[in-house]
Order: structure tokens, then C-alpha cells, then sequence
């Protein structure tokens, strides 16, 4: 048991090391329904970390998102942007997911920076 | 003189038709699987029915998101054509890529009617950025990072449409969003084509 934990925290890739520059330019694949200040088609990433999924008020969510009970970090994050309809099934997000776990770690990074950012979320 | 439409609108209903009568045939069809061991118990058709339910009803929400992001163009095109901050040419051409948006959602929102669904309407107001366009350059990076993203959008969206005829038509309207943005990225001085693969 101690010695399957080690080695999960071994090949456990850690999610915030990403590079946002690179992030930044992988964001603007979600432009199409999100941004960072305003609810569009998709909710607001400002404060996106430690939310948990469907509580951004006066957003329309699905009942799927709503009913998920995930607080969004990078390892939830991860998973999610992997298939999205994988794991929330009936989500609005109509979108096959990043399958390229780099990316996936760059863009997270760059959400970590800029959903907390003073200057962009204030 | 004739006009030249584009196929994607007949595309898209034709495909909502086949995917209707797909969905009722299957309605009372046994197939193996999860469904043999229905058959077993007595149930195939509600197991059959419910498993076209829910591709459907996902279709229907992948359909429905791209109708959410499409109104918003529309929005957002009609902001910068009363902006006041384009020349004539450029507004000419503004005006021309809202039409285009209009009409996928005609198309889009025909496609979920055919399958049963209802298309979602326009929000009656959009917080778009208003502080931030102050010249025509700012409207056109707006407005190409929005047509940057709606090809994203219809990338991510065409693997995982259930009815394959979804995916194409779905491509054909990426085409027309990647031919806006490469335009307006060309209206900026910027590579218009800037890659040889996007995603």
C-alpha cells in the first residue's frame, strides 16, 4: 500500500509547472465561449481556482455541472481538460478536450496566473 | 442571375433528418452489447432508446453551444458596425461575416429542431469590452479573437458529434470562421495564415 502511494506520487505529474506564456497561446483555443473577466457562452475564469464547478452566480449551468461536486485546482483541472464530457457527462461544453498533456499544464498554468491576477481580476 | 448558396444549411437538416429517423428506427431495434443483456430482461427497446437518447441530447448541446457562440458574433459584429470606428470597406466587410454567423445559426438551429430539441435563443444583452475599442484596430482584434476561437470551438466539437454528418457539416462552418479570421488577421498586417496545423 505505502509502497503504490510512493510510487503514485512518483509518476504524478505536478500541474502548476506549466509555462503560461505558452498557456496564453493555448487560451486561445477557449476564446470562443470563455474569457477571463465576463460570463459568455462559457462562465468567467477569474477566480477559478478553489470554485467549485457550477457556482458562478447568474451563470446558466448544466444540471451536470452543477451536480459534479468538483472544486476546481490543477489536478481537477487536468482531468477535465483531458474530456470534458468524459467526466462531467451532459455538460454544455461541447469539446473533445486537450489531449496532449503539455498543453494541458502550460494552459493551467496560465489560468492559475491570470484568473488570479490583481490587474486582470481585480 | 443565379446565386450560389453554400451546402452547409441543406447539410446540416438533411443530417438532422437521418439523425431523427436514426434515432427512431433505433428506438425499437435490438443490437448486441449492453443491449443483449436487455433483451434478455425484457427491456431492449427503453436500453436501445435511451442510449440514442443520450447521443442525441449531446449532439443537441454540442449544437447548442456552437448557436450560444454564433449569436455572440452576431452581437459583437453589430457593435462594431455601429461603432462609429470602421471605414466604409472594412464595415462592408463586418457586415458581410454577421451574415455568415446569421446563418449558421439558421442552420445550426434547424439541425436541433429536426432532432427534437429546442435551439437556444440570443441573450437579450452581451458585456462585451466597450472600454477597449478605440480605433478600428481594436474592433478587428476583438472580432478576430473571437473568429480565432470559434475555429478552436468547431475543432473540439466535430470528434464528438455521435452523427458523423454533424462532424462534416460542422467543418464546413469552421472553414468559413477560419477564412474570417485569416481576413481579419490580414486587416491587422498579420500573417493571415500563421500555421501549417491548427487546433
Amino acid at each position: 500500500m505505502s509502497v503504490f502511494f510512493i510510487l503514485s506520487l512518483v509518476v504524478s505529474a505536478d500541474n502548476t509547472k506549466g509555462n503560461p506564456e505558452a498557456g496564453q497561446r493555448v487560451y486561445a483555443r477557449c476564446l470562443a465561449c470563455h474569457s477571463l473577466e465576463r460570463d459568455r457562452t462559457g462562465p468567467r475564469h477569474c477566480g477559478l481556482f478553489g470554485r467549485k464547478a457550477g457556482s458562478v452566480s447568474d451563470f446558466e449551468y448544466s444540471a451536470a455541472m452543477q451536480k459534479s461536486s468538483i472544486i476546481w485546482d490543477a489536478d481537477t483541472l487536468d482531468h477535465f481538460l483531458e474530456s470534458p464530457l468524459t467526466v462531467v457527462p451532459g455538460t454544455t461544453m461541447g469539446f473533445a478536450g486537450i489531449k496532449d498533456e503539455n498543453k494541458r499544464r502550460d494552459l493551467i498554468a496560465y489560468l492559475k496566473s491570470a484568473s488570479e491576477s490583481s490587474d486582470i481580476c481585480p | 442571375m443565379s446565386t450560389l448558396k453554400p451546402n452547409y444549411p441543406s447539410l446540416l437538416e438533411e443530417t438532422a433528418i437521418k439523425a431523427r429517423r436514426k434515432f427512431l428506427m433505433q428506438a425499437g431495434t435490438a443490437t448486441f452489447s449492453a443491449t443483449a443483456v436487455a433483451l434478455l430482461s425484457g427491456c431492449t427497446s427503453q436500453v436501445a432508446n435511451a442510449e440514442s437518447s443520450t447521443s442525441t441530447d449531446q449532439d443537441v448541446r454540442i449544437l447548442n453551444t456552437a448557436i450560444s457562440a454564433e449569436h455572440e458574433a452576431v452581437a459583437a459584429y453589430q457593435l462594431g458596425a455601429e461603432s462609429g470606428l470602421l471605414e466604409p470597406g472594412t464595415l462592408k466587410v463586418a457586415v458581410k461575416f454577421q451574415g455568415h454567423h446569421k446563418e449558421h445559426i439558421d442552420a445550426l438551429s434547424s439541425a436541433v429542431n429536426s432532432l427534437g430539441g429546442n435551439p437556444v435563443e440570443a441573450k437579450t444583452a452581451y458585456n462585451f469590452p466597450i472600454e477597449k475599442l478605440k480605433q478600428q484596430s481594436d474592433v478587428l482584434e476583438f472580432a478576430a479573437g473571437l473568429e480565432r476561437g470559434a475555429v478552436s470551438a468547431y475543432a473540439g466539437a466535430i470528434p464528438i458529434f455521435d452523427n458523423r454528418d454533424l462532424s462534416a457539416a460542422a467543418a464546413s462552418i469552421l472553414a468559413d470562421e477560419a477564412m474570417h479570421w485569416a481576413i481579419l488577421r490580414n486587416a491587422l498586417g498579420l500573417d493571415p495564415v500563421p500555421e501549417a496545423f491548427f487546433s
